[in-house]
């Protein structure tokens, strides 16, 4: 076991100190070090996206970003996107389209789709297909995945021009 | 005859639905307890060899590390004993075989010892320590190898070398009734092992209390199955277990059988700790229950009028290490959707040194089905009728026997079939060359099994729903909503809650797309109590002799009460109303589920577009049309992956070189056009609101749907799945 180190930073947007291992990955110290369970491991080699988290201004796979590398920045995970008792309107979407069935992909998916529509306000199924293609559903075969975040985009910036 | 309901045949949004968009739902790997350690497994790199030693010490010995365990610290299992879980039968020296080795390792990935210690970290560091010597013994990969004479044999008791079960159906004169036909088509097909693919890996506490209790909380399809097994393999009284179910991010059969719950308890006996296992991919991959490959010859003849005069099956599946292979559903499923006069139906359960299979959605039968619908793609071809009339002529119907037995009471096949034949993307061309359309049909028995349900009325007009079928996607809802229809409630004023096996009556998994059905059933029998009781105290608050109750609202003799008016007077009319139900169905309704598919193959590459899909199944009764929908998409996804992509890629010494989800391809967002549904509904005549099942039959007929796209074209007939562009380009 080596020495742990103190790393300082932002998550959901409240100061977080931690200490970790420097083998530990973001994933291992938000889930079993903050506690911040939400974000999920399904493969632990960046292929599934389940643990899909903002760090800084890009999505990174939480397990392949090592938790000292998180110092300084600023991290928003699934925990963070509700408004209070409020939901974004990408996790009211999700219910009303049904978008998910066992639910272990959302919480990924709905980060990911939370930077699609930063960048692309009014993504196309193609543009929304290739962009959510680092997120694997086993469930819903992604039809009613692609049907919320479409209805999202519109609930948050209007229909397309 | 149509019924009016009020709830049912609506989309509310699901009871757990903020808490699984917010992180809050506690999955297994979720939990946290004071004092708990962590778990790895050590596995083997063979594929078939003989343990010579296992020595733990240099683990042991290792800083942090609290407790290692191998086969030698479980019980002894006897040669011969069976236990029953409620889904059949199982070799209790199989089961524990499979969860830690003794002797002989029958796999790569089979696991073999396990740690304990105070970090994953470290537990995997001291399971790399343990030193095994192994005789590495030949390999045998598939049925036809492993039936083979001179195949290397797995277990020395089987009476017919690596043949584990022979299954034979035989019905009217085979002979006679191809000597009728005009028309005979025979084709031989190959499928690889597929898995799964669930996102959530396996994961398994469990905490082994000083008092002899042992308590486990773990992500599975059953926790009566998982207790059960457990306490078979623990060797302990199955009330000594007690299993809490978390939240289960999938399973599609693959979370049935247990794996790590009795190695954590093992360990957490020796560590006195709260003891965490959690699966890698990998080891999900090479260390649990993929579906099985598979050999499989059909032999169909038609007369000229397109009648099918008679069909023969052969078929050989892959069990993996221990017997098991699901060919008794794929035998009894091949011919499963025709009326067929004459028939017979071989089937042959082989043990090769692969992963020990277990159930995948309809299991079994997507194997079978691709041979039967590709013979009969090429028969309507033959004849120039269209595909679907040629099933038309031969549907399934009421009174239909099949060849394993059974007659079919009520049953949608052709519903179904009209349903595609007048479905939108039937009725449309083709965009252009190099593309095809291929149809399928398929059926899934659908199961029964025991489930149990409590509702409790609240003072405020609201009920309380208890149950033990873990919710897997949407049955927290689709059981509600069955409670609300009976007591005129909304969906949103019924509180499900999933508790651990001590809390409710017996419930079998979730599982053979028998929850909404059975355990429907076991809620709408305790609201019935519900109402009854409830009548008895208005009568009483009335001094009348009868009670009515009609949405929702109790009278007599012009005094009306809503159902919330009545249940704040409970406390004054005798006290609180709780009802509990527990059923074992008899009235299971098979379902029959088609599919339409479009593809476009690119000729240099071989690489296939999916371009258009509608996905048809008879639910019986949709209770929520949207989550029936998602089963169907997900079905439909997942019968396109295997078809078209996903496989075991082993090497000639039994290594799985794919093991990761980089290299296993399952299908992405973008491998995926929409999936148009069409819900067939042909009541169920054995469930009160005419419930079937929708989890499984979907998944039956993509592969031979694909494979049929495939030959429109491509010109050519496939003779293996996948049907991925090396396959497609010969290569």
């Amino acid at each position: 076991m080596s020495a742990k180190v103190q790393v300082q930073t932002t998550i959901n947007n409240e100061p977080v100190e931690f200490l970790c291992e420097p083998r530990q990955s973001l994933l291992e110290c938000l889930r079993d070090i903050v506690g911040l369970t939400g974000t999920k491991e399904g493969c632990g080699d960046g292929n599934c996206g389940s643990c899909t988290v903002k760090l800084g201004d890009r999505i990174v796979t939480s397990c392949l970003v090592l938790g000292v590398e998180a110092a300084g920045e600023s991290i928003t995970t699934v925990e963070g996107l509700a408004h209070g008792s409020t939901l974004h309107p990408l996790q009211k979407a999700f219910l009303d389209h049904a978008a998910l069935q066992c639910g272990i992909c959302t919480p990924g998916f709905l980060i990911a789709a939370d930077a699609l529509l930063q960048k692309h306000p009014h993504p196309t199924e193609e543009q929304t297909r290739f962009w959510l293609s680092n997120n694997l559903c086993r469930c819903t075969g992604y039809d009613k995945i692609i049907r919320a975040v479409q209805a999202a985009a519109i609930e948050i910036n209007g229909a397309a021009q | 005859m149509s019924t009016t309901y009020n709830v049912i045949g609506t989309r509310p949004i699901r009871h757990d639905g903020a808490d699984k968009v917010t992180g809050r739902a506690l999955y297994g790997a979720d939990l946290q307890l004071a004092r708990m350690i962590h778990g790895a497994v050590l596995r083997s790199p063979h594929a078939h060899a003989r343990i010579l030693r296992i020595d733990t010490s240099k683990a042991e010995a290792l800083p942090g590390v609290f407790a290692v365990v191998t086969a030698a610290d479980f019980p002894p299992a006897p040669a011969d004993k069976i236990v029953d879980f409620g889904e059949g039968d199982t070799l209790l020296s199989s089961l524990r075989g499979n969860i830690l080795a003794s002797g002989k390792v029958l796999y790569s990935g089979h696991a073999v010892a396990a740690v304990a210690a105070v970090n994953a970290h470290v537990a995997a560091e001291a399971a790399a320590l343990i030193e095994v010597d192994y005789e590495p013994l030949p390999c045998v990969l598939t049925a036809p190898e492993a039936m083979a004479p001179g195949a290397p044999i797995l277990h020395e008791n089987l009476p017919n070398g690596n043949v584990a079960e022979l299954i034979r159906y035989e019905m009217g004169d085979l002979a006679a009734g191809f000597a009728e036909a005009t028309v005979i088509v025979e084709r031989e097909l190959d499928t690889a092992t597929v898995h799964q693919g669930y996102i959530e890996p396996q994961n398994a506490t469990a905490f082994w209390s000083s008092d002899g209790r042992i308590h486990i909380w773990c992500s599975t399809q059953g926790s009566f199955v998982a207790r059960d097994a457990s306490a078979a393999v623990l060797d302990v009284p199955v009330s000594q277990v007690k299993v809490t179910p978390m939240e289960i991010g999938g399973g599609f059969g693959g979370k049935i059988n247990v794996y790590l719950e009795p190695v954590a308890a093992m360990l957490s006996k020796k560590a006195g700790r709260p003891v965490k296992l959690v699966m890698s991919r990998r080891d999900v991959f090479t260390g649990t229950g993929p579906t099985p490959g598979s050999r499989v010859r059909v032999k169909i003849g038609v007369n000229d009028a397109g009648k099918i005069t008679a069909a023969q099956a052969w078929l050989a599946y892959e069990a993996g290490a221990y017997p098991g292979a699901m060919v008794g559903p794929g035998a009894m499923t091949v011919f499963a959707c025709y009326d067929i006069e004459n028939v017979l139906i071989e089937g042959f359960d082989v043990v090769v040194n692969k992963p020990s299979t277990s159930a995948y959605r309809a299991p079994g039968a997507p194997n079978s089905a691709l041979a039967t619908e590709t013979v009969l793609d090429e028969i309507a071809e033959k004849l120039g009728i269209d595909p679907l009339e040629l099933r038309l002529r031969n549907a399934a119907k009421e009174g239909t026997r099949r060849a394993d037995g059974p007659r079919y009471k009520r049953i949608g096949c052709i519903e179904v079939l009209e349903a595609m034949k007048a479905s939108p993307q039937y009725n449309a061309p083709l965009p252009g060359p190099n593309c095809g359309r291929g149809v399928a049909i398929g059926f899934w028995f659908n199961a029964g099994l025991p489930s149990s349900a409590t509702l409790s009325v609240n003072a405020d007009g609201t009920v309380n729903l208890i149950e033990g079928s873990t919710d897997i996607g949407g049955s927290r809802t689709s059981l509600s909503m069955q409670a609300a229809e009976v007591l005129g409630l909304r969906a949103e004023d019924i509180h499900p809650t999933i508790v651990d096996t001590d809390s409710v009556g017996y419930t079998g998994v979730t599982g053979g797309s028998r929850t909404t059905f059975a355990t429907g059933l076991a809620v709408h029998d305790a609201a019935q109590m519900v109402v009854e009781q409830m009548k008895a105290r208005a009568a009483r608050l009335w001094a009348v002799d009868e009670v009515s109750f009609s949405n929702g609202t109790f009278s007599a003799n012009g005094q009306s009460l809503t159902f919330a008016q009545l249940a704040a007077q409970l406390g004054a009319t005798g006290g609180p109303v709780s009802c509990s139900a527990t059923v074992n169905p008899k009235g299971v309704g098979g379902s029959i589920a088609g599919l339409i598919i479009d593809v476009k193959v690119d000729p240099e590459t071989g690489k296939t577009d999916v371009l258009r899909v509608t996905s048809v199944q008879d639910a019986g009764k949709a209770i929520h049309p949207a989550y029936v929908e998602g089963q169907m998409q997900g079905g439909t996804a997942q019968g396109i992956g295997w078809a078209l992509n996903e496989e075991y890629f082993m090497d000639a010494d039994g290594d799985m070189r794919n093991g990761s989800y980089l290299d296993y391809r399952m299908p992405t967002a973008l491998d995926l056009p929409m999936i148009e549904t069409i819900i067939v509904e042909v009541p169920n005549p054995g469930h009160p609101f005419g419930v079937r099942g929708v989890g499984e039959a979907n998944i039956v007929p993509p592969l031979a749907a694909v494979a049929n796209a495939l030959y429109r074209a491509t010109g050519k007939r496939l003779n293996r799945v996948p049907m991925n562009p090396a396959t497609i380009l010969g290569l």
